[in-house]
């Protein structure tokens, strides 16, 4: 009896018929389906720059966004995504003085279902939440993980791999780099694998061991304690943000240390290979992980990375509702 | 009532009895095994025909939640889980809610238990008081109202120095005391083994480290107090080793390992399965082999089920929120059986870790079939098999992760003191 089996589920994302049914998260995922909603994003890309920037896609489908944590730009995409769309969008910012009300997250769901909403996106502090909401629903609404603890975030993955492909070239050739705190990092996780599951033939991960211990190493990146050597060779840069927390865990000295260790200037840049991409998921820390001069390099994308994730956002949705050709 | 039980095979690890032949039970005792008195007369006579007879089961680990708020299960349905799955004796965890650290919660546990009269219940009381490691209880007060043991159930005593104390006051009592060992703050927040699935799903995770570091510094200071202590549920190769090294020196330590570490790994986490959460954490495969390789070669002298009923609520939780445990006291047995078909260890040694050993932790006397014992046993059908159905199950507890697994070895009686408390 295999272990996925024994507890009578496969993959959650999949339905019977092998459909993508949620995005939970970039492991698991084949190639196709990550090729399908890139190749979907393109053509939502070019919607923005129409004067009427809509389309009948969902319309009469209802998408509920659910926040258990702050967020503004994946909140604000995933809403104007669902009205570019032509979906109902439903906001609940849930603080966590509600939560704490103690209405479990499975009960506020099957009031949101008892309003006939077709389609959950899920952010919420704990690992594990959008599968939670998953195998609860079943195949009753879709579920977009909008980031789940410091588990996964498959859409923020999915624009990183779409920026890279549109500004920075194939794939199946380009040596990335994520730099920062990875250990804590959802967004890191699920880069990792959309990266592996793209042919990317070469995923470092460089910062001090107490974020970036050697056990990432399972997830098949190559592991870096020093900046010059692992950017040695690089075409994409991923800087990650660094949390104040990590201070008061006692992971790091200070951000200052940080900074000096592993902090992305103008001069450091020269290390990777000329014309490397710079991403980052923001919000940026400047002068910490990355300096302002190199955010407003000409090597960076980080604003083109909010455009890309409307329009991966908007495919997202449009495929897990069917409305988009299967694959 | 006096009984026969008539062609079973009788398996008693005690002596190594193995035969097929008859029981005679009268006034609570085994009072003959192979030929019967000629004037013996039964009242009731059972057919023993493919099945085997062997002493009822101990469990070390058993959360009653009595006193508690009821809907995670209590006694009455949790002990009928138990007699189901051919255990006749039971440790009740004191992490009760309030805390078993007060004669009063000892006092309610034993009038609840001697009220069901299902399987035997013995009482722990909390080795500090809360469980916090900050102060000692009233030790012998509590042994006064049916205390056999000290616990400090899954929590840890932080301080070297209070564990101290706490164990050389216990020795005086003359009672072992069962430790959780792990070291505290290296396992602070972990939901799960600190490994490559714990990397990938971005839980905290609980380190090997962790219990390697705690059950070697109980064993050193239990070594300057001179109180036997038992860990009922390691999980580690490397703790294991520790234990055995003790052993091996002299020093009164035992430990046991509950049924899930040495059929489940941390694989079986998956993506999130609730079912597969528990303290300590499912391990790696190279530990679930090490510790079945332990169990074959005696360094671990118990098995227990370690049963924690949750009910339908817990499943409403995130991975995060939801407490560990699993309940499956009612399986425990069959469960156990998939040992001796993997080619582990053989039946009776499996019966005997079911049995004589945890008895022995909890310094009980060794439940025996030889004449003049006391009754306690458990009949089953080693080749019946079946499908696991939780929903199906005595205990309130809907968090097992065995659903739908086909088993063999249906308990067919249970008997405490000659009584039949379970017969299906």
């Amino acid at each position: 009896m295999s272990a996925t089996l024994r507890f009578g589920e496969g993959n959650l994302q999949y339905d019977a018929q092998g459909r993508l049914r949620h995005l939970l998260s970039t492991e698991g995922l084949r190639e196709r389906e990550l090729l399908q909603i890139l190749d979907t994003a393109e053509s939502f890309l070019s919607i923005a720059n129409r004067s009427v920037k809509k389309t009948p896609t969902l319309r009469g489908r209802t998408i509920a966004n659910l926040f258990f944590e702050n967020s503004t730009r994946t909140r604000s995409t995933f809403e104007l995504a669902a009205k570019r769309l032509s979906a109902d969008v439903l906001n609940i910012a849930v603080s966590t003085s509600s939560a704490s009300k103690g209405e479990s997250l499975t009960d506020m769901i099957d009031n949101l279902m008892a309003m006939q909403v077709d389609g959950f996106v899920i952010r919420h502090p704990e690992a594990g939440a959008a599968h939670l909401v998953a195998r609860h629903l079943g195949d009753s609404a879709l579920v977009v993980n909008a980031g789940d603890g410091q588990h996964a975030h498959p859409t923020q993955a999915l624009l990183d791999v779409f920026t890279i492909r549109r500004l920075g070239g194939p794939i199946e050739d380009r040596v990335v780099a994520i730099v920062g705190d990875v250990f804590h990092s959802r967004v890191a996780r699920s880069q990792i694998h959309a990266l592996s599951v793209l042919g990317c033939p070469e995923i470092r991960v460089i910062g001090p061991r107490t974020l970036v211990p050697e056990e990432l190493s399972a997830l098949g990146v190559h592991v870096y304690h020093d900046l010059q050597a692992g950017l040695r060779g690089v075409d994409v840069i991923c800087a990650l943000r660094l949390q104040r927390e990590r201070m008061e865990s006692h992971r790091l000295p200070s951000l200052d240390e940080f900074h000096r260790r592993f902090g992305l200037t103008p001069e450091r840049l020269q290390w990777a290979e000329p014309g490397a991409l710079v991403l980052h998921p923001g919000p940026m820390n400047r002068g910490v992980e990355i300096a302002s001069e190199v955010a407003d390099g000409a090597q960076a994308v980080i604003l083109q990375q909010v455009a890309h994730g409307l329009a991966v956002r908007m495919a997202v949705l449009a495929i897990l509702a069917g409305a988009v050709g299967g694959v | 009532m006096h009984r026969i039980i008539r062609n079973i095979r009788v398996m008693d690890p005690g002596d190594g009895f193995d035969a097929v032949t008859d029981l005679a039970i009268a006034d609570g005792r085994i009072v003959a095994r192979g030929p019967l008195p000629a004037d013996f007369q039964a009242e009731e006579v059972l057919d023993g025909t493919g099945l085997i007879a062997c002493p009822g089961f101990v469990e070390t680990s058993f959360q009653g939640h009595t006193p508690g708020h009821g809907r995670d299960g209590d006694l009455a349905s949790e002990l009928r889980a138990a007699v189901a799955g051919g255990v006749t004796q039971v440790l009740l965890r004191p992490d009760t809610l309030p805390v078993a650290d007060t004669p009063a919660v000892l006092q309610e546990q034993r009038a609840v238990a001697g009220h069901l009269a299902l399987a035997r219940v013995h009482l722990a009381g909390a080795l500090t008081t809360q469980l916090q490691g900050v102060a000692l209880t009233e030790m012998a007060g509590l042994m006064e109202s049916g205390a056999i043991v000290f616990s400090q159930a899954k929590k840890p005593v932080a301080s070297a120095a209070l564990l101290r104390l706490a164990l050389s006051y216990a020795a005086d009592l003359g009672r072992p005391v069962l430790l959780h060992g792990e070291e505290p703050e290296l396992a602070a927040h972990g939901v799960m083994h600190e490994g490559r699935l714990s990397i990938r799903l971005g839980l905290i995770g609980r380190p090997v480290a962790a219990e390697q570091i705690g059950v070697q510094r109980d064993i050193a200071i239990a070594a300057l107090s001179g109180c036997p202590i038992h860990f009922p549920h390691l999980s580690t190769a490397a703790a294991v080793a520790e234990v055995a090294a003790a052993r091996q020196r002299g020093e009164p330590v035992s430990c046991g390992v509950s049924i899930h570490h040495l059929l489940l790994t941390e694989q079986d986490v998956g993506f999130f399965n609730l079912h597969a959460k528990i303290l300590p954490p499912l391990r790696t495969a190279a530990d679930r082999d090490a510790l079945r390789h332990a169990l074959a070669a005696g360094a671990i002298t118990a098995i227990s089920s370690d049963h924690c009923p949750w009910g339908v609520d817990r499943e409403g939780m995130t991975f995060i929120q939801a407490p560990f445990g699993i309940a499956a006291v009612e399986w425990l047995l069959p469960l156990a059986l998939r040992l001796v078909e993997e080619g582990v260890v053989n039946l009776m040694t499996i019966l005997r870790l079911l049995s004589i050993g945890p008895a022995q932790a909890l310094g009980l006397t060794p439940p025996s079939l030889a004449v003049g014992a006391t009754a306690d046993l458990c009949i089953f059908d080693p080749e019946s098999r079946f499908m696991v159905e939780p929903t199906q199950g005595w205990s309130r507890g809907r968090n097992l992760p065995y659903g739908q697994w086909e088993l063999r070895g249906q308990v067919r009686f249970t008997l405490v003191a000659g009584r039949v408390i379970f017969r299906s």
